[in-house]
């Protein structure tokens, strides 16, 4: 069934915006995505927008739907009243480019301070060997898609942009994680979670777990595992005591 | 560059106050009941039915009904309005103030940090658990460790209560052991003494399948925290108007 949506969509640049109104078509089985691609074929043919597979699987879509943070092409436009205006934000976390283009780059700086895996150093690439359920926590993680809403989310940097320097962000505690628990990495990666990414400034609201469009559970899965893994390293004399009895290292 | 200039504290439109709302008179409710049950200091004996709420237990000073001190009455009266809870409230206060989800449901619900997803919280600045007061949150297992006691000691008492006979009071000491039972196990720390601190699970098989277990467990850790809590409140509720006179127990077997 076709009707006239109501719209309102951020446009602007870093220099100031606001929200502008339009009214679109909306066909059945459409999502958010196609209703910014049909406002730039008729109305609105200077609009930026970051997409590329359509299918929930590249991550650059990311935005913000009537606030709450989604992928444009995951939304469908099924789950909205006919009456409703659907307001389309940029990410708040990120610098803005331009309308709905944010630059990420806050990401790749932070990907970048993660150590990368570190195999035993007798161990050749080829002849890494490891069991299913040793290595299936990690691969939980490798679904990520980085679209980065985790990030944006988060309310440690979106609303205390002071924070972005000493927190990595739940994409990347999970990435530390994921090499933490990896069978086969050797780096000593729970002291650098608290004191180098900052996991310390998570207090596992759980926003990054909600918005997650590969239904990753970063907070039950990585980063509450990660901050007890911590918590056995620098706050449990027990376990300090019985590394210490049994030379364990 | 600049963020996008947008004023709005948030443009969700659902009805994202609601869940941080229930939250907070959820927790509120219950810590009016169990403050007043806490100082009341009575009704939390049925000396004919042998049961004991497990707000009261164990009973452990010299003004404890002596049947119901089932472990000894190991200190003296307490002076003025202090009650025998007030020894081993910190201890479960304690767990479920540094549970991982009830730091979840106070911080949105009592802190407003935030109090929804996507909605700025209205402090000026943020440590989160990095700093006093609040990294003391590692301490969690630690008081896992002093729950996983008291959960032994309220087995017990159920257990002992089933000496009397059988009535709806046992079934619900039973259900309220079983309940609590359930959240202590689901509980993150316990998941990850369990096994989730071990790197390779195929040398572990035994801690591996502990582990499972407890993630599935693990996975309803936020309703098991709901159900457990309105389930003590609901058994001391129920203890106490039994021993008050309010109501007789409905007895099966005697």
């Amino acid at each position: 069934m076709t009707y006239q949506g109501r719209f309102r969509v951020w446009r602007g640049d870093d220099a100031g915006g606001a929200l502008e109104d339009f009214t679109v078509e909306v066909n059945e089985g459409e999502v958010v995505l196609d209703i910014i691609h049909r406002l730039q074929a008729t109305q609105a043919p200077d609009l930026a927008v970051r997409w590329n597979c359509k299918a929930g699987k590249c991550g650059s879509c990311s935005a913000e739907i009537n606030g709450r943070p989604r992928l444009l092409c995951m939304t469908r436009m099924s789950i909205f009243e006919e009456s409703e205006t659907i307001t389309v934000t940029p990410m708040r976390t990120f610098p803005i480019i331009r309308d709905l283009v944010t630059d990420v780059s806050f990401n790749y700086t932070k990907a970048r301070e993660v150590p990368s895996f570190a195999p035993p150093a007798d161990l050749a690439p080829g002849e890494y060997r490891m069991q299913q359920v040793d290595v299936e926590r990690s691969q939980e993680f490798r679904k990520c898609i980085e679209c980065f809403l985790c990030q944006n989310t988060c309310h440690v940097v979106r609303d205390h942009e002071e924070n972005k320097e000493a927190f990595a962000g739940p994409r990347f505690l999970m990435r530390v994680a994921e090499l933490e628990m990896h069978p086969l990495d050797t780096a000593d990666r729970v002291d650098q979670a608290q004191d180098e990414h900052g996991l310390g400034y998570c207090n596992i609201t759980k926003c990054c777990s909600e918005v997650c469009p590969e239904h990753i559970h970063i907070t039950d899965n990585a980063l509450i595992p990660m901050k007890e893994r911590v918590a056995d390293r620098k706050y449990d004399p027990i376990v300090w005591l019985g590394n210490k009895l049994f030379k364990r290292s | 560059m600049a963020r996008a200039e947008i004023a709005a504290r948030t443009l969700r439109t659902d009805r994202w106050w609601l869940p941080p709302l229930t939250t907070f008179a959820g927790l509120l409710l219950i810590s009016i009941y169990a403050a007043f049950r806490t100082f009341q200091g009575d009704y939390y004996w049925v000396d004919q039915y042998h049961y004991l709420t497990p707000m009261y237990s164990p009973c452990l000073t010299e003004e404890c009904v002596p049947a119901a001190s089932h472990f000894g009455q190991w200190f003296p009266a307490l002076p003025g309005f202090l009650t025998p809870p007030v020894i081993i409230i910190p201890f479960l206060l304690g767990f479920r103030i540094t549970c991982y989800y009830y730091r979840k449901a106070y911080y949105r619900a009592a802190w407003a940090s935030p109090p929804a997803c996507a909605v700025a919280e209205p402090h000026n600045k943020y440590t989160g658990e990095t700093r006093f007061p609040l990294i003391a949150q590692n301490l969690h297992r630690y008081f896992f460790y002093a729950a996983s006691v008291l959960l032994l000691i309220n087995i017990y008492d159920a257990v002992l209560a089933f000496g009397t006979g059988l009535g709806l009071g046992n079934i619900i000491l039973l259900v309220n052991v079983g309940l609590l039972g359930a959240y202590t196990l689901s509980c993150h720390s316990c998941r990850h003494i369990a096994g989730g601190r071990l790197k390779h699970f195929s040398k572990h098989p035994v801690r591996y399948w502990a582990w499972t277990q407890i993630s599935k467990l693990n996975n309803r850790h936020m309703q098991l925290a709901w159900a457990s809590l309105i389930f003590v409140c609901l058994t001391d509720l129920y203890v106490a108007l039994v021993a008050s006179g309010t109501i007789s127990d409905l007895r099966f077997i005697d």
